[in-house]
């Protein structure tokens, strides 16, 4: 009988190192491969996701386990892909998160179709996050059971078609299971603290890389308020985000807050506290998890960024592929180019990334129902 | 399980070692361990066997025992080599020139550059035709009297072509001018007399021709200039501190002399085998080139490049199906740079990123060959497609 043969994505880090040891211990055949990303040239020693001392330490693993390891280059990928819409999402006024394209792109696509190339049945990353395969379904995706490690938000990315060979083997873990196993079986680790910043800025702030590649985002305009009274200068829209208050240099009695970017004048709306959120938004296409949109408006919990807690809402899917959100609560961060992932009893339906134009559109149509939203010019 | 069967084809990267080589070495391990410095017996007994070891080399190199440095390897003896004949040549005659060739091991390419930027030599490169060979004509066009050491790789690790050492040779005696060749490549399959190929520095390494790795030895012809480049101690007349490496030398000895005695058997087992790989691969495998010259080329060295192949993909789909083949250049951080040989011998970066070597050995079989050619071709196939699904 053969094993069935998988493909662990490795990092170096504890939670791919177990998840290759837990599924070799289950029984399938376990290759390890790590992905060398993209960085700046000179930088690649501070890269998050893969220096050249993490990718020893994953060499140790794989020796350890007695596993092939093959490094597998996708800066070119990368650099095209993930590093490009993140300017590109820059550019057009948003705050995106590159970890979702990563994850579609390149984790879940160029490293996938190696994987397959070798014969392997399935892929494993470290992530937490579960599913659930019955014959003749769709694969289902769940968060994980430590839902302070849950990452199912960056994996709503997934369509059945990855799904299908996608393995999880920490989902049911907790972290501290996860690092008791990896002391049991002596597995060394990388010792680089865990990190929310992006691998390929190498712990510098985001400004600085938007600067040296793609100068023309730091371009001056004006700070007005949400009447549009003039308050104030920006050095870049790019260098603002939704919700900040620290750094706008305008003397108020009271705090000011970004509310929104308008990219066509390249003006940032700034006001009060109370100004600040709204109470739906409006995706760009979503991704269905199951492959196909649900037909009736639902309610789920959303999710409108990585860190943030999920929030009773009400969905309705959109002829064109779109959603409309409507939260019951005002949320104060929403925030274009961070996705809005929608749950249902911890299942991760599906999501799609927060449309510029829609949340600045919901503040200047006083805050229509969900289904009335038509995207007008923004004035 | 389903694990294929381990086929080695790669031994242009390493080879294993020779149990009669194993059996030499093993006395100087534990029963004489004596450190050859030392005055008492248990030295007197280990330098004679480094010295019985260097004899035995210079007769096989035909020099003399005294014309040879131990050092750590190949690359330690390039970087002596290239260091130490340099700085010996300015100092004594203020020559401020490199002449070097673009198909260089990185041992001699990193430190010529380094002789370049960090000590102000002028690093001339020498031109190479498609198949990476050096000729003769140009080292004498390019060879001037300021011209410290010429370095030119005897037979290429990346692509297998032999230079002609002893055309270039005559012209750099005829004027002056020190030549260095690494030869680390050669020994098991070409005869290495150091005065018929009338070569001034000769750079050795045991483990490709199954000896032991972390050792070898740096031919220096009497009277050229040398500076030492690792001080310390008086070892190796001053040229090379460090104690030796008593049981590795003896077994580096012992590798050479089979090695050089075993040429035209190894020549014989190996070359049919190795024109059958190249005349099958190109005839079935569309967008394929040999890389090297066809005929002037190591016995044992097959090197091609596919077009629109990502070459660290191809080697990953080779060893899951249990081929351990090289790219050319053993590099496996998965970094796609194209091999700069490739470059120089006028190979495009779309075609020098899908570079494949194959390398015989002693323990290959023609069932070996025969298994890779019915493999490969499905393999590059699947490479391929890999490629067109990300670009």
């Amino acid at each position: 009988m053969t094993k069935p043969k998988v493909v662990v994505a490795m990092s170096g880090g504890v939670d791919s190192s177990v998840a290759a040891a837990l599924l070799q211990q289950q029984g399938y055949e376990v290759i390890g491969m790590m992905l060398r990303l993209w960085s700046e040239p000179g930088r690649a020693a501070s890269n998050r996701c893969c220096t050249p001392a993490s990718m020893s330490v994953a060499r140790r693993v794989a020796g350890q386990l007695g596993i092939p390891f093959y490094a597998i280059n996708a800066q070119e990928s990368f650099r095209e892909v993930v590093v490009q819409s993140f300017l590109d999402g820059y550019a057009s006024g948003g705050t995106p998160n590159p970890c979702l394209a990563c994850n579609r792109e390149i984790r879940w696509e160029y490293l996938l179709n190696r994987a397959l190339a070798l014969g392997a049945d399935y892929m494993a990353t470290g992530h937490y996050v579960r599913l659930t395969r019955n014959p003749g379904e769709p694969v289902r995706l769940f968060e994980a059971i430590d839902t302070h490690k849950d990452q199912s938000y960056v994996l709503h990315v997934l369509n059945q078609a990855k799904l299908q060979h996608a393995l999880f083997p920490l989902g049911e873990l907790t972290k501290p299971e996860v690092r008791a196993i990896a002391a049991e079986l002596k597995l060394p680790a990388a010792t680089s603290k865990e990190s929310m910043d992006l691998c390929f800025l190498g712990g510098q702030d985001y400004r600085d890389f938007l600067h040296r590649h793609q100068p023309q985002l730091a371009q001056p305009g004006a700070i007005v308020g949400v009447n549009g009274e003039a308050l104030g200068e920006h050095s870049g829209l790019a260098h603002y985000t939704i919700g900040q208050r620290k750094g706008l240099g305008i003397p108020a009695a009271r705090p000011l807050y970004v509310i929104a970017k308008d990219t066509a004048r390249n003006q940032l709306i700034v006001g009060f506290e109370e100004d600040l959120g709204g109470s739906q938004l409006l995706t760009e296409p979503m991704q269905w998890v199951s492959g196909a949109a649900p037909a009736q408006p639902f309610d789920a919990e959303v999710k409108i960024r990585y860190s943030a807690r999920k929030v009773a809402a009400r969905v309705t899917p959109l002829a064109d592929g779109r959603s409309a959100i409507r939260f019951a609560q005002p949320l104060r961060d929403i925030t274009p180019g961070q996705a809005a992932v929608i749950y249902v009893d911890g299942e991760v339906l599906g999501g799609g990334l927060i449309s510029a134009a829609a949340v600045v559109e919901d503040r200047k149509l006083n805050r229509p129902a969900p289904e009335s939203i038509t995207l007008l010019d923004m004035h | 399980m389903n694990a294929p069967m381990r086929r080695y084809l790669d031994h242009a990267a390493t080879t294993p070692l020779d149990p009669r080589v194993w059996q030499a070495m093993q006395p100087y391990f534990e029963a004489e361990f004596g450190n050859p410095s030392s005055v008492h017996g248990y030295g007197q007994r280990a330098e004679a066997a480094v010295e019985h070891a260097r004899g035995r080399l210079a007769a096989a190199l035909g020099c003399q025992p005294e014309e040879l440095l131990f050092t750590s390897g190949g690359t330690e003896s390039d970087n002596l080599a290239l260091r130490g004949a340099a700085l010996a040549a300015r100092r004594q005659r203020g020559a401020n020139r490199l002449l070097v060739s673009p198909v260089e091991h990185p041992a001699v390419a990193r430190t010529a550059e380094q002789l370049a930027s960090e000590f102000g030599f002028e690093l001339t490169l020498l031109p190479v035709d498609e198949y990476g060979q050096v000729h003769p004509h140009d080292v004498a066009r390019l060879l001037t009297p300021d011209t410290a050491l010429v370095s030119v790789i005897l037979a290429n690790n990346e692509v297998g072509t032999i230079n002609s050492i002893a055309e270039i040779a005559a012209i750099c005696r005829e004027r002056c001018v020190p030549l260095h060749s690494d030869a680390v490549q050669a020994p098991a399959y070409l005869p290495l007399n150091v005065d018929d190929l009338g070569i001034d520095l000769l750079s050795l390494g045991a483990h490709k021709l199954y000896g032991p790795k972390g050792t070898g030895v740096l031919y220096v012809r009497a009277g050229t200039p040398l500076r030492a480049t690792q001080t310390g101690g008086s070892h190796e007349s001053g040229l090379r501190a460090g104690t030796h490496n008593v049981p590795y030398i003896v077994g580096m000895a012992e590798a050479f002399e089979i090695a050089q005695a075993e040429i035209s058997q190894s020549i014989n087992r190996l070359i049919d085998w190795r024109d059958n790989i190249i005349t099958t691969i190109l005839e079935q495998i569309p967008d394929s080139r040999l890389t090297g010259h066809p005929t002037n080329r190591l016995a044992n060295h097959a090197s091609f490049v596919f077009k629109g192949v990502d070459g660290n993909a191809l080697l990953m789909l080779l060893d899951d199906a249990g081929f351990a083949c090289s790219s050319g250049s053993a590099c496996k951080t998965g970094d796609p740079q194209p091999s700069e040989v490739l470059l120089a011998m006028g190979i495009t970066p779309e075609w020098a990123e899908g570079s494949l070597r194959i390398t015989l050995g002693k323990h290959s079989s023609a069932d070996d060959v025969d298994a890779l050619l019915a493999a490969l071709p499905a393999l590059v196939e699947r490479a391929r497609k890999l490629e067109r699904i990300h670009r």
